[in-house]
This record gives C-alpha cells, structure tokens and sequence, in this order.
C-alpha cells in the first residue's frame, strides 16, 4: 500500500455554484407589501359615558347597504358609482360660515365640512367586497375634497403629501414641513365616518 | 543594469479565487436571513375585493393577520363551507381571536404594541355578519387599528 497524496479538490467552481443559489434566491423571494384601507375602531364604550351631543339631522349623511348590496343613500335608492359625487356634493356643501367650500349651499344639506358627519349602516348579510366598495368610494370622497384643497393652498395633491410623510426616505426637515399642512387640511374636513352594529336579518 | 533588470520576471502572478466562494456565500446568507417567507398557508379561499384609496401597510412585524372566508375546497368536507376564521394556521372561532391578540401582544416588544395594527385578509365573498364579529372582538381586545387588505384596481367596476 503506497501511500499517495490526496489531489486538492478543485474549488473553483465553488463560485458558480454560490452563485447560482443566490440568484435562486433573490429571485424567488418576492418582497410583497400589502396594501389597503386603513380604519380605527371606536373604543369600546363605558356604561358611565355621557350621552352623545345631538347631531342636526342636515348634518348627517346616511347610506344603508341592505343584504342584497343595494344602496340607500338620504332615503333615495342609488348606484354606487353616484355614491363618490353624493358624499362629495354633501360634505362641500358649506352652508354657513365656509370660505373654502365650493358647494351648492343648499338648504338640506351639512353647513359645514367639520360638522358633516357620514353614517354607514351594513346588513349581515351584505357582502364583503361591496362594504369594501361603499367604503373605498366614502374615502375617495374625502381624498378628493382635501386634494383640491391642498393643491390649491400649497401646490401638491393631499395624497402625495401623506405618502411622502410616510416614506422613511423624506429628510426630517421635510417632514417638519409636511405635518402643519396636513393637519391644517385634515382639519378642514375631518374625516368623520360613523358605523353602526350591523341590523339583522 | 542587469542588475535592476532581475526583478521584472515577466508574468503577473494569478490572483486567489479561494475567497471568492466565501465572499457569495456571505451575501447568500445575508439574503436568506433578510427576506421574510413566513406566509401562513391559507386555508381559506382569500379573493381580496378591490379598492383604489389604498395605504401600504409597511413594518411587517407590526401587523397581525387574521385570515376569513370560505374554507377552500380541501377543507370543505371537514368544515363545511360556511365562512370560517383563520389565526396563523388553524380555523378559529370568533370567540378566539381576543386571546390570539394578547398572545401577538405578548410576542412583540411592549414600545411597539401602540403601534400594531390588525390586518383583515378577508374574502369578497364573506358576510358582513362575521366581520362585525371580529370588528367586535377587535374593540374588547382593544385593538382598534385595523386594516382592510385588498388588491388594488378600480373598487367600483369591480365589486
């Protein structure tokens, strides 16, 4: 038995093989966020509260979604795609003491965008998807009205301004800049969304 | 002058490789600890409705996912197919989903708890009635920032 030097394992090739886990890797991981409309619930309500302010019916917008996904907007039956330009016509209506609003001031509708309040009344048995979609056109509402308004007292959309206070990227001294002027646009017109325990039957 | 002229000895000498492996496998491992995989296996169909006024919903470890809707079709003989629960990989009843919460809660460092938000990866398909349960739930656990997963396109055409 001679003894024989074991031949060095070439390695070279190491590399290659690294490489190619790596790019397996890099393309198989997907890093997916996700996306979608942000609520906050109210707290739960303590049996010691006191009763809530009495709401002036013109400043109160309801929409009744029944179990078949049908709207009822203010008693009158409507199609969804109305539902954006209701609640927009609603909150910017602007009754009393409202420079900024561009609505009809009419006589039965909310006086002021910081007293309109939306209320939104599911059946169990309404779908998911189309909440999903009364809520997304309510929030769009919203976003339209305080667009226009950011857009014309400081030249960029409200949305944008949102997402760029929230990207991690944004200086710390843009920021600075961006919160007063959100918190003066969303106090032009509050978000303010009521729901109710959904009915029965 | 030959003298000075020894030391060129013409060829460059081959740089080592050797490392090469080393320095990729490092990277390999810095990517395979950075990415997060961790997605519960859905046992429920999860068709997410549509809607277009969206945020991203970014810090993953802040998020708690509670999964709703039909049990998928694998499922449906032992579950029937009444829209059911899902917390992390088992059905769930409504009445659990306080505990889920405090248990999340508990795994997570207590300067970030304000922060946490709930997730709803819920079925178009689902009822109201059972997402007015959870929403329920929600406010007695007092976990009352929530979300409404959805894909993003047109919310009107679509639903």
């Amino acid at each position: 038995m001679a003894k024989r030097a074991a031949p060095e394992v070439n390695a070279g090739s190491m590399a290659d093989i690294a490489f190619l886990l790596l790019i397996f890797f890099l393309v198989t991981t997907t890093i997916e966020t996700d996306s979608g409309i942000s609520r906050k619930l109210p707290p739960e309500l303590d049996e010691n509260q006191p009763p809530p302010p009495v709401i002036k019916e013109r400043n109160l917008f309801t929409v009744i979604v029944n179990s078949n996904d049908e709207l009822l907007v203010e008693d009158e039956v409507m199609q969804l795609k109305d539902l954006r330009a209701a609640a927009v016509a609603f909150l910017d209506n602007g009754a009393e003491d409202c420079s900024y609003c561009q609505g009809a001031k009419a006589e039965n509708s909310s006086t002021n965008p910081t007293k309109a309040i939306i209320s939104l009344v599911n059946n169990r048995g309404t779908s998911y998807k189309r909440y999903i979609a009364v809520q997304n056109e309510l929030v769009a509402a919203y976003n339209e009205l305080r667009d226009r308004e950011a857009q014309s007292r400081f030249g960029e959309s409200f949305v944008s301004m949102e997402q760029r206070y929230n990207d991690p990227r944004t200086s710390d001294r843009d920021k600075e800049r961006l919160k007063p002027r959100i918190e003066e646009i969303r106090e032009l017109y509050p978000e303010k969304l009521s729901e109710a325990e959904p009915q029965k039957g | 002058m030959s003298k000075f002229n020894k030391k060129k000895s013409g060829d460059l000498p081959a740089i080592s490789t050797a490392s090469l492996p080393d320095i990729v496998f490092m990277l390999l491992f810095f990517f395979m600890v950075a990415t997060v995989m961790r997605q519960n296996t859905l046992m429920v169909k999860n068709n997410l409705p549509t809607a277009d006024q969206v945020e991203k919903l970014d810090k993953k470890d802040l998020i708690m996912y509670i999964y709703a809707g039909e049990p998928v079709d694998r499922y449906q003989g032992t579950y029937g197919t009444s829209a059911k629960i899902q917390l992390n990989d088992k059905f769930a009843d409504v009445s659990e989903i306080q505990d889920f919460i405090y248990q999340e809660r508990a795994s997570k460092r207590e300067e970030v708890v304000p922060f946490l938000t709930t997730a709803l990866k819920v079925d178009g398909e689902s009822k109201m009635g059972l997402i007015s349960d959870i929403k329920q739930e929600l406010r007695s656990a007092n976990a009352l920032k929530i979300n409404y997963v959805t894909k993003k396109g047109d919310a009107v055409e679509n639903n």
